[in-house]
């Protein structure tokens, strides 16, 4: 009889399931996988060699490129490393919108992750649905900003501007006027905050939508309950973090166990899996969107009841306003400084990790006292994740090689960096 | 009991029929996509796409050439030369913008002095040769000329954020 050998082949990077350039080196027997090799680095940009060589604000735009689906949390992580460093803070209004942004960026992160993971197991439809309501928010990242996704918005010392009075309109066309027209306008009526609270309040709706989907769905069960279950003792020892770790029953979450910005006091639960295999985990991230729906709400409430001031008054940091900058001799040198050479941070490292949608994305910084970071190192939950794919699919079908990179939710910007 | 039923559930594919029964009542409802290009999705005032340079209402250029945008830009997108002019002004004499480089972060129009170099609303342009990525500075004075109403009324409504 002929002997069958293993055989060894590439899967990506060009594979639309290998979310982005992950190239897996698989080694197979029949279908079985043997050993998997994930080979990473085809999107390397080099953010923190580059980081070394701009002042500290200019790589700001540079974070929201590293995990493109959940950019403010990155942006979150490195002004929060600098500003522990300057030994300022943001008022209390910049930390509130901050908070309520790191939670439409989760909402829009898994919003992407649902639909892309169901449509990687042969579920079309709900990536359609998902990407509707990431459009809305995506229209807030706009609205407040100027950019859907890249928004360079947080800044050491605040938020660049308060949230607007306006939200973007619909404009009559040939298709759609009338009451057609103020339907689709119904919610654009007042401020950025009166859409998101329209959106709260929608929202819980609209993730049962996705779980009439899924959830009970014996095509999703089938290709998800117990693929790649990950022991909590497992998960720990990979360093894991975020719904990976939750899925495995480990109750850690840092918005908890070291709250930053206004975690400590809006409320919310955190969802944790029991089994650990990826079925569990999407129940943790579904979870994971409507509690980021209710911290929304609270800072939608919170932050209608108290305007203030989004930036600190220190002209060593932060540039003053336009109006005082064309009027004020003093605050135009201010300005020129700030933008030309920017500031220097005080010698010392730290480091700042905040609960992104994928896990704990942190930021180690040293400084030098000059006014570019000596080093930056991001620590990336992908990368880390990425990691124990070895162990985990060792043993499992190629078809759940596909289960497990959607489950592990890789995003390549943060991966090769 | 308990098996027999959760069988028969299984048999009946109710929770396929329940999936179906979502997409076919949204068979029904108004539908959510816009006819691009005909009809566009809203659009914030704070929108940052393509760059333009203004001019002040008697028709003198802005830009004075501080070179602020050049030495902010985190992708050293920018090209500033810049000479005095007949009347003894400082003027650029290139200002070129290679938008293939440009990451649209918006920190030269928050630099600007003068508030001359500007990200306008615009995001629909396209270059049909090598080299057209590098937008010069009669092309940027054209489109801030073409657009200038709505560039100062998107600047006149966000005036108090800045």
């Amino acid at each position: 009889m002929q002997e069958i050998k293993n055989y060894t082949m590439n899967f990506g990077p060009q594979h639309p399931a290998a979310h982005g350039v992950l190239r897996l080196v698989l080694e197979m027997d029949g279908e079985t996988i043997v050993r998997a090799d994930p080979h990473i680095g085809l999107l390397h940009r080099a953010t923190e060699k580059l980081a070394e060589s701009k002042p500290f604000n200019q790589s700001i735009g540079y974070m929201d490129r590293l995990d493109y689906v959940s950019m403010m949390c990155n942006e979150h992580a490195y002004v929060r490393a600098i500003e522990s460093l300057l030994g300022v803070e943001a008022p209390e209004r910049a930390q509130w919108i901050r908070t309520m942004f790191d939670e439409i960026t989760r909402i829009l992160n898994h919003l992407m992750w649902v639909g892309s993971n169901a449509l990687d197991l042969g579920a079309m439809a709900v990536f359609l649905y998902a990407f509707r309501e990431r459009e809305e928010l995506m229209d807030c990242y706009e609205a407040v900003s100027g950019a859907r996704m890249h928004a360079t918005y947080y800044r050491p010392g605040g938020v660049y501007r308060d949230l607007p009075e306006v939200m973007p309109k619909y404009g009559e066309s040939k298709w759609h006027k009338g009451k057609d027209l103020e339907r689709r306008n119904a919610w654009r009526g007042g401020s950025m905050l009166d859409f998101l609270d329209a959106f709260c309040a929608d929202f819980p709706r609209r993730v049962d939508e996705y779980e009439e989907l899924l959830t009970n769905n014996r095509i999703w069960k089938q290709r998800t309950v117990d693929i790649g279950i990950v022991s909590p003792e497992q998960a720990l020892a990979w360093g894991m973090s975020g719904p990976m770790l939750r899925g495995s029953g480990v109750e850690w979450d840092l918005r908890k166990k070291q709250p930053y910005a206004k975690y400590a006091d809006v409320d919310f639960d955190i969802p944790v899996g029991v089994k650990g295999d990826c079925y569990d985990r999407y129940l943790v991230r579904v979870e994971e969107m409507r509690q980021s729906n209710r911290i929304i709400k609270q800072c939608v409430d919170w932050l209608r009841a108290n305007p203030g001031p989004v930036m600190v008054r220190n002209y060593k940091v932060a540039p003053p306003s336009r109006v005082e900058m064309k009027d004020d001799m003093e605050a135009l040198i201010h300005h020129f400084k700030l933008f030309t050479e920017g500031y220097s941070v005080p010698a010392g490292e730290t480091y700042s990790a905040v609960e992104a949608p994928k896990g704990e994305f942190g930021i180690y910084l040293v400084s030098d006292g000059a006014n570019k970071p000596f080093r930056l190192k991001c620590r990336a939950p992908s990368f880390v994740h990425l990691s124990s794919m070895d162990a985990i699919v060792r043993g499992h079908m190629l078809p759940d090689v596909v289960a497990m990179i959607g489950t592990y939710d890789v995003v390549f910007g943060e991966v090769d960096r | 009991m308990n098996r027999v039923t959760s069988y028969l559930k299984s048999l009946m594919l109710l929770e396929l029929l329940a999936g179906l029964g979502l997409t076919f009542k949204y068979l029904w409802r108004p539908k959510y996509t816009v006819r691009y290009p005909m009809e566009h999705i809203p659009k914030s005032n704070r929108f940052r796409g393509l760059h333009a340079l203004r001019r002040y209402p008697n028709g003198e250029e802005r830009c004075i050439a501080c070179k602020l945008c050049e030495a902010v830009c985190p992708a050293l997108a920018i090209t500033i030369d810049s000479a005095p002019r007949e009347d003894g002004t400082r003027r650029t004499t290139r200002y070129d913008i290679d938008l293939f480089k440009c990451i649209f972060c918006g920190f030269c129009e928050e630099s600007c002095p003068v508030d001359s170099i500007v990200e306008t609303s615009i995001h629909e342009y396209h270059f049909e040769k090598r080299g057209e990525n590098v937008v010069t500075k009669p092309q940027l004075l054209a489109i801030g000329d073409r657009f200038e109403k709505e560039i100062a009324a998107a600047r006149a409504q966000d005036a108090a954020f800045r």
